[in-house]
């Protein structure tokens, strides 16, 4: 019991990027798969930011006088995870307008409806 | 020229980035190409004159701090004989490809969106080409995405011919973030563990720790241990090793044919060579193969590429698709090269690395043509194009001679070293793989080959040679995968130069 108190937010991590695996493998509609990528995607920010946390500690500025006794958590995990809410956020328009073209092109975004139609042409 | 000379790493990745913002912006139809080849052409000469100077110094390695920043603060990009080489592969074949490009793409892609199709091709380039030279984790992610994400479009391109392009696309979206975020939960593990982010920084702090372990009190074991299990996996699912190949065949029969060829003889091999850099540079072949046994795992998954990866290949009655497949076995062989872990091994890995994205680069090339010509890449498409395409099918049988590792091809220089390896190491049953494999590319060659010279054509339509532009950047990779086969002494130093590199720095 002590090992999830103390590392709770490790847990929390663990579950939302589960959920979104779980996401991933099994739903069949290509929208919600790519919904499963983000909160994937989003368990790894938490991660990421909950490495960083220090106990007591502040926010990265300098206070003048007194400086030197702070205690600060780290900045450099935030400042990597903008860059991968960038790539997410990237990731999801490509996938999001490969989507699109595939809902005009097959008039379903259902992973297992396009497969039948693919396989009925015999391909 | 001295200031060029000098910001030669950076510029090699800036460059392809700066022009492919330019080239979506401009508005002139059919500049992009000429923009494209530009910049491909001032790659594969800064790659040139780099991999010269890293020759030249004596310790082989070229420093570049980003802004000055000293690492691990900045980002600091490292060039040795090993991505030096990788290098020269990425920017030879897409400056090759580009040149084939400009008719192919504008019979397989709508003329308004030639532009942006000419910018992704220049992004994905900047990232291969990033992932290569930089020595920094985090970066190597986010240069893993600007690849992944321009391939994706690329790939997706191709709807106009077939409309499986979309989900192959799809596809290759959701299992490539799920590899780039494995890799990226990894780097967060190793942070834990070392607080750095430099690839050479953390090899060096990773030193105490494992010293450490064994000892009444090991440090940070499970974290750096799940890190690099992370790691390993993701960059897998990235170079298509066996069992995480999934995505593979799809995506390389149904993208725009240049895009097939720069895929294949680009794209898995930076996989692999950030596999490499990840085992022998970051974590040391001591902790990775030594303690943990990964070698073995590779040598079953690459056995199993090869095996099955050539079996699903004789199976294949779309030529494209049957190529994608044999590139899944012929990573097997890369990764069963770097598996062994001695010098023989790793010089095959890295020769393979060149000689296979020659012979796969210059093959999809001569796929390319038949698409064009013909609208097709399946068997029946195929026949009887002996007489018709007499150039274009006799590259393609010579890069095929090559697949199987006959003498005089490179793929026989490759094919040599990894047998010596594996005997080297006293494992027979892996030299077999290797000659079985051969033996059922045999196979999966002769199926074309007999097609194209034997078949008889029921419609006797009139086809043409491939134009000039085409049938050059075809003849030019067989070609060059012919002459490496008979003096195989460039190929073979460079890889000399780059496994010394690796395996000196073996902890």
């Amino acid at each position: 019991m002590q090992i999830v108190l103390d590392y709770y937010n490790y847990w929390a991590c663990i579950l939302i990027m589960m959920i979104g695996f779980y996401g991933i493998m099994a739903k069949s509609n290509l929208v919600k798969k790519v919904i499963s990528l983000a909160i994937f995607q989003t368990g790894i920010l938490v991660f990421y930011i909950s490495t960083g946390k220090i106990d007591g500690g502040t926010g990265p500025v300098r206070v003048a006088d007194g400086a030197a006794e702070a205690v600060y958590s780290n900045p450099l995990p935030h400042a990597l995870m903008l860059t991968a809410i960038v790539v997410g956020v990237s990731t999801m328009a490509v996938a999001l307008a490969i989507i699109v073209n595939i809902r005009q092109a097959y008039g379903t975004i259902d992973e297992i409806d396009i497969e039948t139609m693919e396989h009925e042409r015999g391909e | 020229m001295e200031l060029i000379r000098h910001n030669l790493p950076a510029l090699i990745v800036v460059t392809p980035l700066v022009m492919g913002l330019l080239t979506s912006i401009i508005g002139r139809r059919g500049l992009g190409w000429w923009m494209a080849m530009a910049t491909t052409a001032a790659g594969l000469a800064m790659s040139v004159q780099l991999l010269v100077d890293v020759l030249s110094q004596g310790d082989r390695t070229v420093e570049y701090l980003m802004g000055n920043w000293p690492v691990p603060f900045g980002i600091g990009y490292s060039v040795d004989p090993l991505n030096a080489t990788v290098l020269l592969i990425v920017s030879l074949l897409s400056a090759v490809i580009t040149l084939y490009a400009r008719k192919s793409v504008a019979s397989e892609v709508p003329a308004g969106k030639l532009n942006f199709f000419y910018a992704l091709w220049l992004f994905c380039i900047t990232g291969l080409l990033g992932i290569t030279i930089t020595g920094d984790a985090f970066n190597l992610y986010v240069l893993l995405e600007i690849s992944s994400l321009s391939t994706y479009t690329l790939v997706a391109l191709g709807k106009e011919r077939n409309r499986r392009a979309l989900t192959a696309a799809v596809n290759y979206v959701v299992l490539g973030s799920i590899g780039a975020c494995f890799y990226l939960v990894g780097v967060a593990y190793l942070y834990m563990a070392t607080g750095s982010l430099n690839i050479a920084d953390i090899a060096e702090r990773l030193q105490p720790i494992y010293a450490s372990w064994g000892t009444e009190a090991p440090i940070y074991q499970k974290t750096v241990i799940t890190g690099f299990a992370f790691m390993a996996v993701g960059l897998s699912l990235k170079l298509a090793l066996f069992p995480l190949h999934g995505w593979l065949p799809n995506a390389y029969t149904y993208a725009p044919s240049s895009v097939s060829a720069l895929l294949a003889s680009t794209a898995t091999k930076v996989g692999a060579y950030a596999f490499i850099r990840v085992v022998f540079t970051l974590m040391g072949v001591g902790f990775a193969f030594g303690r943990l046994h990964t070698d073995v795992a590779l040598m079953l998954c690459s056995g199993a590429a090869i095996l099955v990866g050539s079996w699903l290949a004789i199976r294949q009655n779309n030529v494209k698709k049957l190529l994608a497949y044999s590139s899944i076995a012929q990573i097997g062989y890369i990764a069963l090269g770097f598996a062994l872990a001695n010098k023989d091994g790793i010089t095959a890995s890295v020769i393979h690395l060149f000689n296979h994205a020659l012979t796969k680069g210059g093959m999809f090339l001569a796929l390319g043509v038949v698409m064009y010509r013909v609208g097709g890449t399946r068997l029946q498409d195929l026949r009887g194009l002996g007489r018709k395409l007499p150039l274009t099918m006799g590259a393609f049988t010579a890069g095929g001679l090559g697949l199987i590792g006959v003498p005089l091809t490179s793929g026989f220089i490759s094919k040599w070293y990894l047998v010596s390896a594996c005997l080297e190491q006293g494992r027979y049953e892996l030299a077999g793989i290797v000659l079985v494999g051969s033996v059922l590319a045999l196979v999966y060659v002769w199926r074309v080959v007999e097609t194209i010279y034997f078949g008889k054509r029921e419609d006797e339509v009139t086809v043409r040679e491939a134009p000039a532009s085409m049938l050059v950047p075809t003849l030019i990779l067989v070609g060059a995968s012919i002459y490496f086969g008979v003096d195989s002494s460039f190929t073979t130093h460079l890889a000399g130069e780059a496994a010394d590199f690796l395996l000196k720095v073996k902890p």
